[in-house]
Parts: C-alpha cells; structure tokens; sequence
C-alpha cells in the first residue's frame, strides 16, 4: 500500500489536465459556499444545532435504530441488517432473486459504492446501471467516483464527449453541455422504464416517522424510487436521525455546504410502499442497514465523531491536498479529509496508515465542516495511533513505526527537555552549519535545505538584551 | 443471517458504556419571523427563477386563464390533471381552448407506456410553498400520484398563497406533519430537473421535468 497510494500521487500530479479541472470545481464549490452563508453568525447557529442533532442521535444510536426498524416495519418498509458489505450484498442479492430480476438502476449511493455492489451483482450476472449523470458517465469510463457529491468531477466536457461518442455511436458527437445532458436523458429514460429493481442510498433515516430522506437534483433519485416495483434502499447504520424536526436544519446545511445550494431541487421522503388504492410507487421497498466497521469506530469516545458525518464533501472541496492530488490518489471509496479518517479506521492503519499523512493540517476541512467534526484533531490522533503500539484502539495501530525515527523523536524530545544541552547543541549547529549536507534524503529532493543562522535565537536575544530567564 | 446480524450489531452498539462525548444540547433555532406575505412571495419568486422555474399569479376566478395562456405559450399537446381535486373538477366542468385533457385513472402498470411516451404536461395541487427556498410541498396520493410530478416534461403546480410558509421547519410544525402521519411519499420540489455533473455547469431536464411552471392562486 505504501508505495501504491505514492505512485499513484506521482502519477495524479503529473495530469495537469485533470489537475486543472479539480482546481476549477473546488474553486466554484468554495465560492457557492460562501455565497450561501453570508451572515457568519447565522452559520455558526446552525452548525451548533446540526452538531447537537447528530450527536444526540449517536448517543442513542441503538435505540434509534430499534425505533426505526419497528416504524419502517409497521409502514411496510422491509428492514434487513448486514454486519459486512458481503452480508449486505447477498440481501440485495437475494430480494433480486426472488423477483427474477436480472438488472437494476441506481440513484447515487457512496454506502453501494463501499459495498462494491456493482462488482458483486454483475458477478453473479445482474446488470447494474448507475443514473446520475456523474455515475453514469464514471461507469461508462469503467472508473471509480474521484468526489463523494460530484463523482466525474474530474472529467472534461471534452472526455465526456468522446466517452458519450464512443459507447452510444449513433448519438452525433457533441461537446455541449446541454446536448451531452439530453442525450443521458434519453437513454436512461427507456431504462427507468424498464427496471425491474431501483436501488438509492439514504441521506437521512427519521426514527420517529420511519422516513427515508433522499436529497437530489436531477430526479433519478426519485424515478429509482417511484418507477420500479421494487426499491431497495441501502444506508449506513449511523444516518438515523431522532425525529422529523430534525430533518429541515440538516438539509439545510447539508445542501449549503455541499453544493452551494439553498436547497437541492428534489428532496424525498419515503415512508411506504405503495399503499392500497395508489396508482404509482414501489410495491415493495427494503432498507439494508450496513455497519462493516462503524459500530467499532462507535466504541471509541473521540473518534466516535466521525459518524457524525452528513457526506457533504465541504471537507473535500476545501483540502488543498485533494485538489492537488485529485480523488483517484486515495485509492478509497471516500476520498479527502474525511476519507483519511474514515477509510484507515475501517481497513486498518496497516493498510491505509498512510492516509492521515495526506493533510497539512491547515485545519480548513474542521472550519468547515457542518457538523463540527474535529477533522485535524481525529486526523492527528490516527498519525499518532499509527506509530504507538501502546496507546491504539484503531486496527493496524504501530504498524507505521519506524524504529529509527522513533530513536530521532525521542532523542529530540530528551534535548529539548534539558535546556542546557538544547543551547549547546543549538551553538554547535550554528558554529558549524557550513558542513551541513546540502542534501537531506527525501526532504530535499522538493525542497531546499534549510540556511542555518550564524547565532542561536537564544544568542540573539541576549545581543538585544532581553532577559531569557 | 439477518437477525444475527441485528443481534451482534446492536450488541457491539451497546457494548460501550453511552458514548463519553456528552451530546450537547441542541440550540432552540432563531425563531423564525414569519416574513409578511408579500416578502414571502417576492423571495419565493426569486428562488424560483433563479432555477428557471416560471411563477404566475392568478385570482381563484382567474386561475384557469392563467392556465390556458401557459399551455399555449409552452404548446402543449396534451395535459395530465386530476378529476378529482377541485383544481380538476373545475377544468373538467370548462376545458375550453385547453389541449386535451388526460387523467391518472388506472395503476401505473396499465399505462406505463403511454405515461412515459405520451403525456406532454401534466397539473397538479400543492401541500404548500416555502419562501426562504423557493418549494412546494408535495404529498402525492390516489388522486395526484407520484409520477405525476416526474415523468411529464412540463410540470405545472397550483399554490394556495395562504399555504405559503416562511421556512420548511414552519410548514413541518403549522401542518403537523407527524402527528397527521406521512404520506407513503412527501416531497419538496424547487425546480425543474437539473444536474451540474459536467463541469459544474448547470444543464436543465436531466431525468425529471424539463419546465416547472407555479400557479400563485389569491
Ligand atoms: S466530515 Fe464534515 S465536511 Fe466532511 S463530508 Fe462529512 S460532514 Fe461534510
């Protein structure tokens, strides 16, 4: 893993291209932000009260999901639970096979895209089709989502047209925009049409109304669920929220943050299945409720914050790390800050430990996070689980110790702690700063050794008179 | 499989004493000043156009005038409405210089085709509207089902301008959503169809409507 995720971050940066493109959309992203929360004061209101919302629903979190299960229940809301995506996989699997359906289309969903469920289904011989436009486009690419809100973000209208030319040949090649638009419409028309099977996320899961909330703009979320005789919806086990009061500040900020938008076109809120004398809707509807790792991540009382999370992406659109190194350089479902935290507490700090090194730490992911999770403080507590093998609850902890750094921390931190040997040492690196190497491994290999001043600060203080004491 | 699935989780889940990290309270929200309604309608409208959503005011006596005049502006062929709302008892007792009109009187299975392929606009009621967001409040049912405000390119919907609220929290509390029960189906719409997936430049009528079209009625 090590070495993968650094070439992979090469390579990446080496796309000026695809750099560009990423550049330009966060650029927008940051902007639609600011321009919907003019009133800071207003801003901070809401967060506050969308921090309380959902961490109230967290510390009840086993209850809730009780309480949610026995209202979808009494709605006619089949609820199924899956401890693995494997588990959740066969579930979905298993309602498909019992209506002999041999394709399904899908709204955007991240949790299917952790589940690999296209993988999985196509693997036993179901056709999946992705109907958000950037899904669709991605799945045509035969790539991964690069952003948890915009998943072709990476791609040019350029990219997208040559893709649209090459798979649908009778379609006249176009790069505009709009036409590129119509013809996904057309296409996926016929599809909805024909589903037997619509599969969604969840944005948020009322406990009290036994509701499922889907945010969207492009209106597949909801041919997904209203077309289809049969709709599955998948989530994770943290996304239940108390009650239905709940559900307007969260939207709220959610949107806000994520897009820019005051509010996303369509917001949908399912409750049943068709109910007796409708015309329309699914027959049946399935909610797969997935933990593969967050009731661990639950156990621990400060990295429990990370199931706060609402999947805005603010965090990601505000990293100056990801819009250099692009989404596809994490090689994770969740890209960013977030996925830093999220990703290497799920699979392991052996495997991903190096994730949390991909931040600067400049602290704007946890400036912007609607729900205040403290990204920079979660994110160096994982660098610090990832080289102690005494201190760690996360897996993988003290996998990315290395014993020669360790024996250089820890000689510095015995130095620094004894100020006579400090300013002795600290004159002797002045005194002989022109033997120092002008090449210092990997440091310098972007970089320019550091100039060593003639004197000590301590030196130069005591010049100017200033009583160190 | 699933029910051990149920057990192991919700046992990991309460394996831990509650969560150390005690839940802060939650903040009442700034009580929200309900805006005058001519304020109301005047941000309601702005939203709305700022999405390329049309907004037209109309008397209860002239509503159908209204009506008439968008269905000709947009040319369209035929139009899907309700026999059942007052809105539709009132255009099925005068559908003069209407196209004609079509109605959701069989389950979708019946009809599937033809709703995909045929049907041109289609009108429905409102719950309600949402200033600060520039919403309608959707809560389809027998009458006015689900599809009605999906599949049709143009969607034209009647607002009630006394059901116009300032906030989502405020029509939630003022309609009692949760002690009246949720419908199978609730829906905020604000706006026709749209996507912004390549390259963040906003295109119209992906999978839903192409136009959404608002009725302000009194
Ligand atoms: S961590 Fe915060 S900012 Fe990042 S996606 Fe989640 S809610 Fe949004």
């Amino acid at each position: 893993m090590s070495s993968a995720f650094h070439e992979r971050v090469v390579e990446n940066l080496a796309k000026a291209q695809v750099r560009g493109n990423f550049r330009r959309a966060m650029d927008g992203l940051m902007q639609h932000r600011l321009d919907q929360f003019p009133d800071t004061a207003e801003l901070e209101h809401l967060r506050d009260e969308a921090f309380a919302i959902r961490a109230q629903a967290l510390s009840q979190l086993p209850d809730l999901l009780e309480q949610l299960e026995q209202r979808c229940t009494d709605n006619g809301i089949q609820v199924h639970w899956a401890e693995t995506t494997e588990e959740g996989n066969q579930i979905v699997l298993d309602i498909m096979q019992r209506h002999a359906a041999t394709s399904m289309i899908k709204g955007k969903s991240m949790v299917s895209e952790e589940m690999g469920m296209n993988q999985f289904l196509e693997a036993h011989g179901v056709e999946c089709l992705e109907s958000d436009l950037g899904e669709f486009i991605i799945q045509l690419a035969g790539e991964r989502p690069s952003h948890i809100v915009a998943p072709a973000i990476h791609k040019s209208r350029q990219e997208v047209a040559r893709l649209f030319n090459e798979k649908f040949p009778d379609i006249p090649y176009t790069e505009n925009i709009e036409e590129l638009t119509q013809a996904a419409r057309k296409i996926l028309r016929e599809r909805f049409y024909a589903a037997p099977v619509g599969i969604s996320g969840v944005n948020f899961a009322v406990a009290e109304t036994g509701t499922l909330c889907l945010v969207e703009n492009e209106g597949n979320g909801r041919m997904c669920t209203s077309v289809p005789p049969v709709h599955i919806a998948v989530t994770g086990i943290e996304k239940v929220v108390a009650q239905l009061s709940d559900i307007p500040p969260l939207l709220s900020i959610l949107t806000r943050s994520a897009t820019g938008q005051p509010i996303t076109t369509y917001f949908n809120m399912i409750t049943a299945p068709r109910r007796a004398g409708e015309k329309d809707g699914p027959r049946e509807v399935h909610l797969v409720l997935l933990d593969n790792g967050r009731s661990r991540i639950y156990s621990d009382p400060e990295l429990l914050a990370t199931l706060r999370c609402i999947r805005c992406g603010a965090c990601i659109n505000h990293c100056p790390v990801y819009v250099r190194i692009g989404g596809h350089s994490y090689g994770t479902v969740y890209p960013g800050p977030i996925g830093s935290i999220l990703e290497p507490q799920r699979s392991g700090l052996d495997k991903l430990g190096e994730l949390p090194q991909a931040s600067t730490l400049c602290g704007a992911c946890g400036e912007v996070c609607p729900v205040r999770i403290p990204l920079p403080r979660l994110i160096n507590r994982l660098r610090y689980e990832a080289v102690r093998k005494d201190a760690g609850t996360v897996k993988g902890a003290g996998s990315q110790r290395k014993p020669a750094e360790a024996v250089l921390w820890r000689g510095w931190s015995w130095a620094a702690s004894h100020g006579g040997l400090y300013r002795l040492a600290g004159q002797v690196a002045t005194r002989l700063r022109r033997l120092l190497p002008s090449r210092l491994g990997p440091w310098t290999q972007v970089r320019h050794a550091p100039k060593i001043a003639s004197k000590t600060l301590h030196e130069r203080l005591k010049e100017l008179g200033v009583d160190d004491k | 499989m699933t029910n051990k699935a149920r057990d192991h989780i919700l046992a990991r889940l309460r394996s831990h004493s509650t969560p150390t990290m005690a839940a802060p309270i939650r903040s009442e929200a700034i009580p929200d000043e309900p805006w005058s309604q001519a304020e109301s309608l005047q941000r309601f409208t702005e939203r709305l156009h700022a999405v390329r959503a049309e907004v037209h005011r109309a008397e209860r006596s002239t509503w159908p005038e209204v009506l008439r005049a968008v269905c000709r502006e947009k040319g369209v062929l035929n139009l899907l409405l309700s026999r059942q709302t007052p809105w539709g008892v009132e255009i099925h007792q005068d559908s003069s210089g209407l196209p004609p009109l079509r109605s959701y009187d069989a389950p979708i299975e019946d009809w599937k085709y033809d709703l995909f392929h045929d049907i041109d606009a289609a009108l429905t009621s409102t719950l309600g509207g949402i200033a600060e967001t520039g919403s309608l409040i959707l809560w389809p049912n027998r009458d006015e089902p689900r599809l009605m405000s999906l599949v049709p390119p143009v969607h034209i919907a009647i607002l009630e301008i006394d059901k116009l609220y300032t906030t989502f929290a405020a029509a939630v509390a003022a309609q009692g959503w949760t002690t009246q029960g949720m419908p199978a189906n609730a829906l905020l719409i604000s706006g026709p169809s749209k996507s912004a997936d390549i390259e963040q430049t906003l295109a119209y009528g992906v999978h839903g409507p192409k136009s959404l079209v608002v009725i302000v009625v009194g």
